[in-house]
């Protein structure tokens, strides 16, 4: 057998997904062994630095495989595998059931690697800045890392089993980051929250992948959509499996991806410092679920049934969330809400059949998400520490470098022309459109209007008017350092660039699509568009900015319908009813009460009673008068001849 | 002339009638003992008269089994009853009682 070296040197483009894979595991490794020892003083950074820097070589090794996978006529796009055979072993092999350790990069997860890493690079240098006070640091670059890791696992494994240890990993991580500040309580209940309601997904995810063993007899993501590719001549067969299937994943995708009625958990995790808000809960982890969904396409497209109920999921989360985000005013939870809706259009994309469009909102959304929750933060740093809007105001001129590359994000997301939520957004639309969904575009472009409005309202709160905080604060705003203000800089000047990039036809082989829609647009359709994200800034302009007095007005006009939405739907309320009532309660009154005291208790105690009462009964014929003993044993003498005289 | 079986057998079920007579009436354990052993050697004889009867030995050689397990009882039992008297001053029988709940 060849060594581990030979290979290496002779075939570097074999290992290389696996030292992207690998460096930031390296890096968590070494900051969880020696990173008190690099943290040598208070002001010394050097564990983020570390950190920093294996992400960022990460994704200079993923550009470099990225370039040779472009550089491949489109045809032989479709996937390579990587199959570890340096050290000569498979993961798992019982019987039949064969997991190879391997992993897969084709377009999609390429693209999906150079998000995780280049963003995830960004958002390392921004906590830099950001965490440069924390006396944790250590400890919150170790966590980083060690999500970059399980990231890249969720993306590159070749095979369901590796994915789901990536999806299980970004989960821990998340529950680590969220409760990054322990001592908080409402910290350390978001964590426990979010971990919870994943759970309520990965179940999904687990029978999904049990179903595919038992059904497909294969986990590994090329051979499923081989297997798909074949059943699609033959309609009929495992229609019905192959929905359960899906429908059990996009549970998964649910949980992960904070989706109706799944979606709770996502602004409660706001609690964890905000880069991490940023990475975890925008850019990369919530976009797992969608990610999942485009990873098994092929598999989707033989479903109706589910891609209709993927399609409307998404949508009205969409809509949904991006009501609630109207009302918000924690800086911080009008982004978490305008994920969740954004997240839902990536899943009407892909339930309308569109999943490479689904895959570059997930794209573009990394970018603009980022820096919206990036430029969030360098607010909430100037303003030491405050996310309530309310306090907010006038920051334009204190915060400049802030103040334009969050105009930028805003106009992204809220679909300005030419940038890049407008491209992904409006190929949603169009989509829709083309494919006859009209329900469906109504309810996104409404959305799309939403988003506009909340977004512009959020900025305006923030930005414009006057000072609302106390004296003191004014006086302590301030702008953030270089290692903050870098990456903002860098991903508003990626909001102009990347909505460019021909990703949903760099995708096509990846997600298998059938047919290469000409989009052909209808004349009505890019004004209409147009119109919605202006009409939302406009709206907001004129309720925050010039008439001000507007928006209490409006909000004592409609106080039912605003209690509704402050409310968020009452789903926190009906679930904690739940929690509290049925299973608390019911676990008290009847669990414990009833089952556990009475019936199991009874059983034992009772058998030990019931042992104890024989025994005191039995116990008086030992009356310890020796002749009595005597009496007993004749008696069986004369009994036992008596039966072998007599009765034989 | 020689003693029919009936005979012996008649006299071996009248020892042993006597000895379990005498382990039920009276209170002297010694007593008790002595009637135990007469039991055993009822048997004995009646082991014997068998085994001449049918002419085999295999009766001979159970009594030696019985006699050398009476011999270790004896043994025992005695031991016995000397710490009980030890203890209490008394070999009546029902003063030991105490063996009970």
């Amino acid at each position: 057998m060849r060594s581990v070296f030979d290979v290496i040197a002779q075939q570097p483009a074999l290992v290389l997904p696996w030292i992207i894979l690998l460096l930031p595991l390296l890096g968590f490794v070494v900051l969880c062994l020696f990173g008190d020892a690099i943290k040598r003083d208070e002001e010394d950074d050097g564990a983020g630095i570390l950190a920093t820097t294996v992400v960022l070589v990460s994704f200079g090794l993923a550009v470099w495989v990225f370039a040779s996978l472009l550089a491949q006529s489109p045809a032989n796009r479709e996937g390579l595998r990587f199959v570890q055979p340096y050290l000569g072993f498979e993961w798992i092999e019982v019987g039949s059931f064969a997991i190879s350790m391997s992993l897969l990069v084709d377009p999609l997860s390429a693209l999906m690697m150079l998000v995780v890493t280049g963003v995830g690079g960004l958002i390392h240098i921004y906590s830099l800045g950001y965490m440069a006070h924390d006396e944790d640091r250590v400890r919150y670059f170790s966590y980083l890392n060690l999500f970059t890791f399980f990231m890249l696992l969720l993306i590159l494994g070749g095979n369901l089993p590796l994915l789901f240890i990536g999806w299980e990993g970004v989960g821990l991580c998340s529950y680590l980051l969220i409760g990054f500040w322990f001592k908080k309580k409402s910290a350390s209940d978001a964590g426990k929250k979010a971990f919870i309601v994943n759970r309520i997904g990965d179940a999904g995810l687990i029978l999904g992948m049990a179903l595919a063993w038992n059904a497909f007899g294969t986990l590994d993501t090329f051979e499923l959509a081989e297997h798909a590719q074949n059943l699609a001549y033959e309609p009929i067969a495992q229609a019905g499996v192959v929905t359960a299937f899906c429908l059990l994943l996009f549970l998964g995708a649910c949980g992960k991806s904070a989706q109706l009625p799944l979606h709770v958990w996502l602004p409660d995790a706001m609690e964890g410092p905000t880069p991490v808000s940023a990475l975890i809960h925008a850019a990369t982890m919530v976009t797992a679920g969608v990610y999942l969904v485009a990873r098994m396409a092929p598999m989707f497209r033989l479903s109706e049934g589910a891609l209709l109920a993927v399609a409307w999921v998404g949508a009205i989360t969409a809509l949904m969330a991006a009501t609630i985000a109207l009302v918000q005013t924690d800086i911080k939870r009008v982004l978490a809400y305008s994920t969740v809706s954004q997240l839902g259009y990536m899943f009407l994309a892909c339930g309308i059949g569109a999943f490479g469009v689904g895959v570059f909102h997930v794209f573009t959304h990394a970018f603009f998400k980022a820096l919206l929750f990036l430029g969030s933060g360098s607010v909430i740093h100037a303003m030491s520490g405050e996310q309530d809007m309310r306090k907010m105001g006038g920051l334009r001129a204190k915060i400049p470098v802030t103040f334009w590359t969050f105009v930028v994000g805003t106009a992204t997301i809220a679909g300005i022309p030419y940038l890049a939520g407008y491209f992904s957004k409006d190929e949603i639309l169009l989509n829709a459109v083309v494919r006859e969904r009209m329900p469906l575009f109504w309810i996104g472009l409404f959305t799309a209007v939403l988003t506009a409005f909340y977004m512009s309202r959020l900025l305006f709160m923030t930005f414009f008017g006057t000072f609302r905080g106390g004296h003191d604060a004014e006086h302590h705003v301030h702008e953030s350092p270089w290692t903050m203000l870098g990456p903002l800089v860098v991903l508003a000047g990626a909001c102009f660039y990347v909505g460019t990039l021909p990703v949903d036809s760099f995708l096509g082989a990846a997600v298998r699509s059938p047919d290469q829609h000409h989009l052909e647009a209808p004349d009505w359709f890019t004004p209409t568009v147009w119109a919605a994200a202006f009409a939302g800034i406009l709206g907001a302009f004129f309720m925050y900015v010039v008439y001000s007095g507007l928006p209490a007005r409006i909000y004592a006009a409609l106080r039912p319908l605003a209690r509704v939405l402050e409310d968020k739907y009452g789903f926190d309320l009906a679930y904690d009813a739940f929690a509290s009532k049925v299973v608390v309660d019911g676990s008290a009154g009847v669990l414990w009460k009833q089952v556990d005291a009475s019936l199991i208790d009874g059983t034992v105690n009772g058998a030990g009673r019931f042992v104890d009462g024989v025994s005191r009964a039995a116990r008086t014929l030992q009356t310890g008068v020796v002749r009595a003993y005597a009496l007993v044993i004749l008696g069986g003498a004369v009994a036992l001849l008596g039966y072998l005289l007599w009765m034989r | 002339m020689t003693i029919p079986l009936q005979h012996a057998l008649y006299l071996s079920a009248l020892l042993f009638c006597i000895g379990v007579v005498g382990v039920f009436l009276r209170r002297n354990v010694i007593t008790v003992f002595m009637c135990i052993e007469l039991m055993l050697n009822a048997v004995n004889l009646a082991f014997v008269a068998f085994s001449r009867a049918l002419g085999s030995l295999d009766g001979q050689v159970l009594v030696f089994f019985v006699m050398t397990v009476a011999a270790a009882e004896a043994a025992v039992g005695l031991a016995i009853v000397i710490a009980l008297h030890r203890h209490k001053d008394s070999l009546d029988l029902d003063a030991f009682n105490i063996m009970k709940w």
